[in-house]
């Protein structure tokens, strides 16, 4: 920010700005901070104020109903020395991160490559792919998802059919976590439509040129598609990773609000959703909410730091 | 010309196939809704239902605790209305601000909210929950509405990459007749940026009537339930093993998402290819 009455030109040079100049400045200032107010008010009541409360919270026994007490460090002692559920959502949780969001992001490059053709019809497939992603957080898939995997379910029919017996879906703890990582991976729509804009922008000439040198498919995939595609991999991996360890409602939905079978389902956010709404330990609740937000921070991070490795940016500034 | 027909072929029996495949449960929950509830499961292999019933619509519209699911819908239609407007309004407002005004601390306040944009909601959600009760907000729509005024970061991020296709001059040209900054916004940013607007609310849409943490916490009478409540209330009342209840009204929520995405599916798909950040 620069000073009040030294200011820079767009050239770069100091000036002092006349009266004049000055009273123009400042209701700039006035306009722009009128336009962004909403925001800045509501970040304020909505978002800063809770996020300091959340912080003392965490250090303190709080039940709504009687004043908080100061604990210290208690909850997060408690969290990683003495509550087992903790650690089993935490590895619920990972599972379903590691497992879901490569998987998603898979799948979804494919499609996307198998739809990046001049046919016509590839505005309709497009959509029909888009369509699990745009709705997957509602509680009506998350129903039908609960019974394609029931133990009459077609999606064990479909197993019996190709000679695999059927898994107790509800009854095994390790299988249970898969049925939510498929449903993720089912809605990988939002990310290929993303690697599709991507896609459509890496010029032709590259492909023809690499042609001519006798490239085959996969050296023309590996050489150039995804370098090209890298910029839109690490951002996809990014936000889909955030968004991953936010999943609430189809743990929510398909377990009926307790994690199970045998906590199979716990993903850390319904956890948190049951140690502060359930059990009203709204001081060790918060406590979680931190440690997951230094998790996503960490992961966030070591996504970006290795980025430097494998992701590709074009000389003229690219994406 | 023979060759090239057998590859269109199997591109599309492939893609195609893939398709159905993903759709198949969409398809087999709407079947399963006109079947008998006892036969739903038993009767899983086919898909056509064996007779055709009505009866699970009849009872599903019946609702839970005396209020019929047409209560639901009308309550989640009001509070996506509200919402909708909330969002879309301010959301337009700062994304102006942000993507056209030169001001003193711009680029702190636009890093704040893509920050914003990151952080998970769990961090603020029992801070939030506690605020409202104190205010005495609870059981009512204001803690799921009010907030929605106060601009959303991902429509505003949305909008601001929107408006920076622009070209510039527009707004200069109408500097030079005399437009004051409303007035560039008003009448000639805000006609060019219906498509982003359009998208902005349809997501709006998406996203207000799906939602069941929000409606959970802050709306504890059956009388004020959205229908994401009401069937999470059916699913707890499973024991009753009415599924063919519970199904068909999955499939009277998921029709108008189905019938708005068909609607607007150009706004939906080029606005999640262009910034898509979420889904």
């Amino acid at each position: 920010m620069s000073s009040p009455v030294v200011r820079e030109n767009v050239q770069g040079e100091v000036y002092v700005p006349s009266a004049k100049a000055r009273k123009r400045a400042l209701k700039q200032d006035l306009t722009g901070y009128a336009f962004i107010s909403p925001f800045v008010i509501g970040f304020f009541a909505f978002t800063l104020i809770p996020i300091i409360m959340s912080l003392y919270l965490s250090f303190t026994n709080y039940n709504l109903f009687a004043p908080p007490k100061w604990i210290g460090l208690e909850n997060y002692k408690k969290m990683f020395t003495a509550d087992p559920r903790y650690w089993q959502s935490l590895k619920v949780t990972l599972i379903y991160v590691f497992a879901g969001v490569p998987l998603r992001l898979g799948f979804a490059l494919l499609i996307a490559m198998m739809l990046n053709t001049a046919s016509r019809a590839v505005g309709f497939y497009r959509s029909l792919f888009y369509l699990p992603s745009l709705i997957g957080g509602s509680v009506a898939v998350a129903i039908m998802w609960r019974n394609i995997f029931g133990d009459e379910g077609i999606v064990n029919i479909a197993l019996s059919f190709l000679g695999i017996p059927g898994v107790r879906w509800f009854g095994d703890p390790t299988a249970a976590i898969w049925m939510l990582i498929f449903l993720s991976v089912w809605q990988f729509g939002s990310s290929m439509l993303i690697f599709l804009a991507g896609l459509k922008s890496i010029p032709k000439s590259y492909y023809e040129a690499a042609s001519v040198d006798g490239a085959n498919a996969w050296q023309k995939f590996i050489k150039i598609t995804l370098p090209m595609l890298s910029p839109v991999i690490l951002f996809n991996t990014v936000m889909q990773t955030i968004a991953a360890f936010m999943t609430f409602v189809p743990a929510f939905i398909i377990s009926k609000g307790t994690g199970g079978p045998m906590d199979g389902t716990l993903l850390y956010s319904l956890y948190l959703y049951l140690q502060g709404f359930e059990f009203f330990n709204m001081g060790y609740a918060n406590a979680m909410a931190w440690i997951m937000l230094i998790i996503v921070g960490i992961l966030t991070a070591i996504i970006f730091a290795s980025s430097k490795l494998w992701v590709h940016y074009e000389a003229d500034g690219g994406k | 010309m023979k060759k090239k027909s057998v590859k269109w072929w199997t591109y599309h029996v492939l893609v195609g196939g893939f398709a159905i495949l993903m759709l198949y449960p969409f398809i087999w929950l709407l079947m399963s809704s006109f079947k008998e509830s006892s036969t739903i499961f038993v009767t899983a292999k086919s898909l056509i239902p064996d007779p055709w019933i009505w009866t699970n619509f009849v009872e599903g519209w019946k609702g839970i605790g005396g209020n019929s699911f047409g209560v639901f819908i009308k309550n989640t239609v009001i509070l996506v209305a509200l919402t909708l407007v909330g969002q879309v309004v301010s959301s337009t407002l700062v994304a102006y601000g942000f993507a056209r005004l030169q001001f003193r601390g711009k680029a702190f306040w636009f890093a704040i909210m893509m920050v914003t944009l990151m952080l998970p909601g769990e961090v603020v959600m029992i801070p939030q929950y506690i605020i409202f009760a104190k205010l005495e907000w609870l059981n009512s729509l204001k803690p799921l509405v009010i907030p929605a005024y106060f601009g959303t970061p991902f429509f505003i991020f949305l909008i601001v990459q929107f408006i920076r296709t622009i070209p510039r001059e527009l707004d200069e040209a109408a500097i030079i007749d005399g437009c004051n900054t409303f007035n560039i916004f008003y009448k000639i940013i805000l006609p060019l940026i219906k498509p982003a607007l359009a998208t902005a609310a349809i997501f709006s849409f998406y996203w207000t009537w799906d939602a069941l943490l929000g409606p959970v916490l802050y709306l504890n009478s059956p009388a004020k339930y959205t229908v994401s409540m009401a069937l999470n209330m059916f699913l707890s009342n499973e024991t009753v093993s009415n599924w063919g209840a519970m199904f068909a009204m999955s499939v009277v929520t998921l029709v108008p998402v189905f019938v708005i995405f068909f609607l607007f599916q150009r706004y939906i798909v080029e606005g999640m290819s262009t910034s898509g950040l979420k889904g």
